[in-house]
């Protein structure tokens, strides 16, 4: 087998690692290898053909595809490849990969490693919603795969479950391309996806969000016949006599993603339940050390914008980890009453921090507090809170006294 | 009009079928086997916890429980033949009463009286030895018994019979039969054929196929059983089934290990006369959970990757009571025919040593010559992910399509995909290939490869985009093309 050694390996070709890897270059890393299992590089953002990628970045608003191109456009002014067509199979502590492709099996030897895989959608299994198995229910990402990469048309009239951005973004896209979308259905009292696409793909389009509902029954034995609709309660439990049958010949999914973490997990990295991406410190290195994770990898981002910047963080975080020059964390940060997730999970107090953090429930004006030993270190206010939209406030290294916990709260 | 005429039609391409096909094919016969569905693993043989039985839980003298013993201690011998994936892993009924254990003693006397070997009770120690995970004060255990992939081991089967010679005719549905010249005359949805021999190996359709032989008067129900699929993340946590101790009609709900890592949950056991509806309802769901978490508490919602059900057809007597196998040849009212009745549990196991029985029927109302040609052996789809490293290079510098990976959570290559693609069966279906690969099968069920598996589907096959179906009939994926000739993957 063959042994190539790279001063840092990125997993993942989307736009964290391409952004990574540009980040690498600039701070002087020129020996960096780009992984992607695709034939192309741009991860997701290949399929994304809808605008508003890069107001953060760019300062426009791109497409996914532009977006992406942007990204591939300077590493390659830059001189730098992505190894496509080429699957990781393995990553040990020590950093060592087995990668394979049609040239064959090859260990890689990385100095320092940035996880940049991105996130899966949780399917209809997972859910496990009741009813038949027939043919036409995708989820949100494989049904804008299919239009946008593949021009097949998937259905002409669908329900949607789940009011994840994508979903939104494909109840659009269905209609323009002629299909009848007859509603979206999420089982929360409040929406999981953004407040503009709420407004510019199902308000504009006239498509009713029917909150506190979901799909009871998938009926149809070979394509779907339709379903049934039901209000839920407080507890998500569906309420008796609610329930509504609905022909359609599609059901898409929009109901979640979960970090891609399976080699992570084989490589002994450990993981946060809450954000089911690795433990970082400050310097988004996880607990294997040299391994950085950035990106959806890591947690579920709303923009690639803040996917790519955080991949930036991380390439710089590398950068200081090939020099020998990473302080060691040793300040706990947790999560607090009304927070779902804080990141990073560990900071070494040494310099400020910015703090990325999802609040458990919807709440009107209110503050982020941060506490350390009852007392009190930093507050940010908001007009409002969604579990929807990233919340990122700054923790002050001046502030932080001692290695006691960070507690992050919603009050 | 010409119809096509065989020496033997097997009607229904299942476990059963197909071996008895197999058997039938190491006799110079020409053979045709009957499917009503675009594959052969879409009813009971597909659908079900893949357990090969110890024959313990089956009344003595009966051919449950005899095929079922000669089924299982079989298995080593055919898996290595085949090419299919068995683990004789043993598993474990486990008790806290003092009712349960007194049953399970019956049932250690009449695994005895059965022939099955492998038996014992065993205290808590041990029981946390074997199966640590096992909750229960004591158990029986049954060393002999194992798990198979159901799919892998009826298209082993399927397509050694189909090398032999045995042609499969898929999406034909027998609507009729008839006996005139002394031959059998099968109308199918896809036309005519006749038959010197028919078999009725139908499953759920047996009793249908019973009436139509004029063999009427069977009552056929169908007991159908929900399953989870869990995470191969909860693979370690069971190395064997783990079941609660079985009332005298049902297993009861159980665990089981698969080998490929995953564990499934279930069944339930619910009676129905539809024979097609496999939806699974919420409420089966959760008592599945429930009441599986009493024998192995290790059952979450978040490693569920999918559900499913299968039905097994139940030959019934009028007061409800499930019998035997039925598998019986009736010349005065049909001739030169074999009728094959509920086939249930544990079919499965018994599937081979039914064919040798069914073989044997048919060679008693004529000497069949011997087939030399007749090669038991069959060569399965080389799968990466088993491989070491080293064996994964020598492949892929052979064929290259070995050393891209199309579905990542099972590790499936383009090679493998392709070799599914043109199986020797001709199945053209989504799930076809799904099944003979185990790509879409793992956590993210297609999320990632089932775009690319598609596309290779129609190239490969000249598929245009609406002709391609999941696993049934109407099961279509696309309306079509959104722009002619667009498409940039």
């Amino acid at each position: 087998m063959r042994t190539i050694r790279h001063d840092a390996v990125i997993i993942g070709g989307g736009p964290a690692g391409l952004a990574a890897a540009a980040e690498l270059d600039r701070l002087g890393v020129h020996d960096v290898l780009v992984i992607e299992r695709e034939k192309q590089p741009g991860g997701i953002l290949r399929q994304c053909i809808h605008e508003g990628f890069g107001l953060a970045r760019y300062g426009e608003a791109l497409s996914g595809p532009e977006y992406a191109q942007r990204l591939i456009d300077e590493l390659t002014s830059r001189g730098m490849k992505v190894m496509t067509d080429t699957t990781v199979l393995s990553l040990s502590q020590d950093r060592a990969l087995t990668v394979v492709s049609r040239e064959g099996i090859a260990r890689i030897e990385a100095g320092a490693v940035i996880l940049a895989m991105g996130c899966r959608e949780r399917t209809r299994g997972a859910l496990a919603i009741p009813g038949e198995r027939p043919a036409g229910v995708y989820t949100a990402g494989v049904a804008q795969a299919y239009m946008n990469l593949y021009n097949r048309m998937i259905g002409r009239r669908a329900v949607i479950l789940g009011s994840g951005d994508i979903g939104m973004i494909m109840a659009r896209r269905l209609t323009l391309e002629g299909a009848q979308v007859e509603g979206v259905y999420e089982i929360m009292d409040t929406p999981s996806g953004l407040p503009r696409n709420i407004s510019q793909c199902l308000d504009d389009y006239g498509i009713p969000l029917n909150l506190s509902h979901t799909i009871t029954e998938i009926h149809g034995g070979a394509r779907v016949t339709g379903v049934t609709v039901s209000a839920v309660d407080a507890q998500l439990k569906p309420v008796p006599g609610t329930q509504r049958y609905i022909p359609c010949d599609t059901v898409i999914l929009s109901v979640g993603l979960i970090p891609e973490n399976e080699l992570s997990l084989e490589a002994g990295i450990a993981l946060d339940p809450r954000t089911r991406g690795a433990l970082v410190d400050e310097h988004l290195q996880t607990g294997c050390p040299g391994v950085f994770a950035a990106g959806n990898v890591l947690h579920v981002h709303d923009l690639a914008d803040d996917a790519s910047l955080e991949a930036e963080a991380a390439a710089r975080s590398a950068a200081a980890y090939l020099r020998g020059e990473l302080p060691c964390c040793g300040v706990s940060v947790v999560c607090g009453a009304g927070v779902r997730y804080a990141l990073p999970q560990r900071v070494s107090g040494g310099q400020d921090v910015p703090l990325a953090l999802r609040v458990s429930r919807a709440m009107g004006p209110c503050s982020i507090v941060l506490r350390q030993a009852g007392r009190e270190i930093g507050r940010k206010r908001v007009i409002r809170a969604l579990p929807a939209e990233m919340i990122h406030v700054t923790l002050k290294a001046d502030q932080i006294g001692g290695c006691e916990e960070i507690e992050v709260s919603a009050e | 009009m010409c119809v096509r005429l065989y020496d033997v039609i097997i009607i229904g391409g299942g476990v059963v079928g197909s071996a008895i096909a197999r058997e039938l094919a190491r006799y110079r016969l020409s053979i045709a086997v009957m499917e009503k569905n675009p594959d052969i693993v879409c009813e009971t043989s597909g659908r079900n916890s893949g357990v090969v039985h110890g024959g313990f839980a089956y009344d003595p003298g009966t051919l449950k429980a005899k095929l079922c013993v000669e089924g299982n201690q079989g298995m080593d011998a055919l898996a290595k033949e085949l090419g299919f994936r068995f683990l004789r892993c043993g598993k474990v009924l486990v008790g806290r009463t003092q009712e349960e254990y007194e049953s399970l003693q019956r049932t250690m006397a009449q695994g005895a009286v059965n022939g099955a070997t492998g038996l014992s009770l065993i205290g808590r120690d041990e029981l946390r030895r074997i199966c640590p995970e096992a909750v229960g004060e004591f158990a029986m255990y049954s060393s002999t018994s194992g798990v198979l992939d159901p799919f892998g081991y009826t298209v082993a089967i399927a397509e050694n019979a189909a090398a032999n010679g045995v042609r499969y005719h898929l999406c034909h549905q027998v609507t009729g039969l008839s006996r005139r010249d002394g031959l059998w005359h099968v109308q199918t949805t896809k036309g005519a054929y006749a038959a010197r021999y028919v078999v009725n190996a139908a499953g759920l359709g047996c009793g249908v196929i019973s009436d139509m032989l004029g063999i009427t008067g069977y009552r056929v129900i169908g007991s159908k059983g929900d399953y989870i699929i869990l995470d191969k993340h909860t693979g370690p946590l069971l190395p064997m089934p783990i079941y609660p101790v079985p009332s005298n009609t049902y297993m009861g709900i159980h665990v089981t290990n698969t080998t490929d890592g995953n564990v499934i949950v279930g069944p339930n056991a619910e009676m129905t006369e539809d024979f097609a509806y496999y939806g699974v309802p919420q409420r089966n769901i959760d008592y599945l959970a429930e009441s599986a978490s009493q024998i192995w508490p290790h059952i979450h919602k978040q490693d569920y990757i999918r559900n499913y059900s299968g039905i097994l057809p139940k030959w019934v007597d009028e007061n409800g009571v499930i019998q035997d196998f039925k598998i019986e040849m009736k010349p005065e009212i049909a001739p030169n025919a074999v009728n094959l009745v509920g086939i249930e549990s544990p079919g499965l196991t018994a599937a081979v040593p039914i064919g040798r029985m069914v073989a044997r029927m048919l060679r008693e109302c004529e000497a069949f010559e011997e087939n030399e040609a007749f090669n038991p052996v069959r060569r399965p789809i080389v799968r990466f992910a088993e491989l070491t490293d080293e064996e994964r290079a020598d492949l892929i510098a052979r064929n290259p399509d070995y050393g891209e990976i199309v579905c990542r959570c099972e590790q499936v290559t383009r090679a493998e995909i392709l070799q599914a693609i043109h199986n020797p069966l001709g199945v053209q279906t989504v799930s076809g290939v799904k099944l003979r690969t185990r790509a879409m099968m793992g956590r993210c069920q297609g999320g990632y490869c089932q775009m690319r598996i598609a596309q290779m589907m129609e190239e490969e096959l000249g598929l245009p985009p609406q002709a391609l179906i999941s696993s049934r009939e109407g099961a279509y994926l696309f309306e079509g093309e959104m722009r002619k000739g667009g498409g940039c993957a």
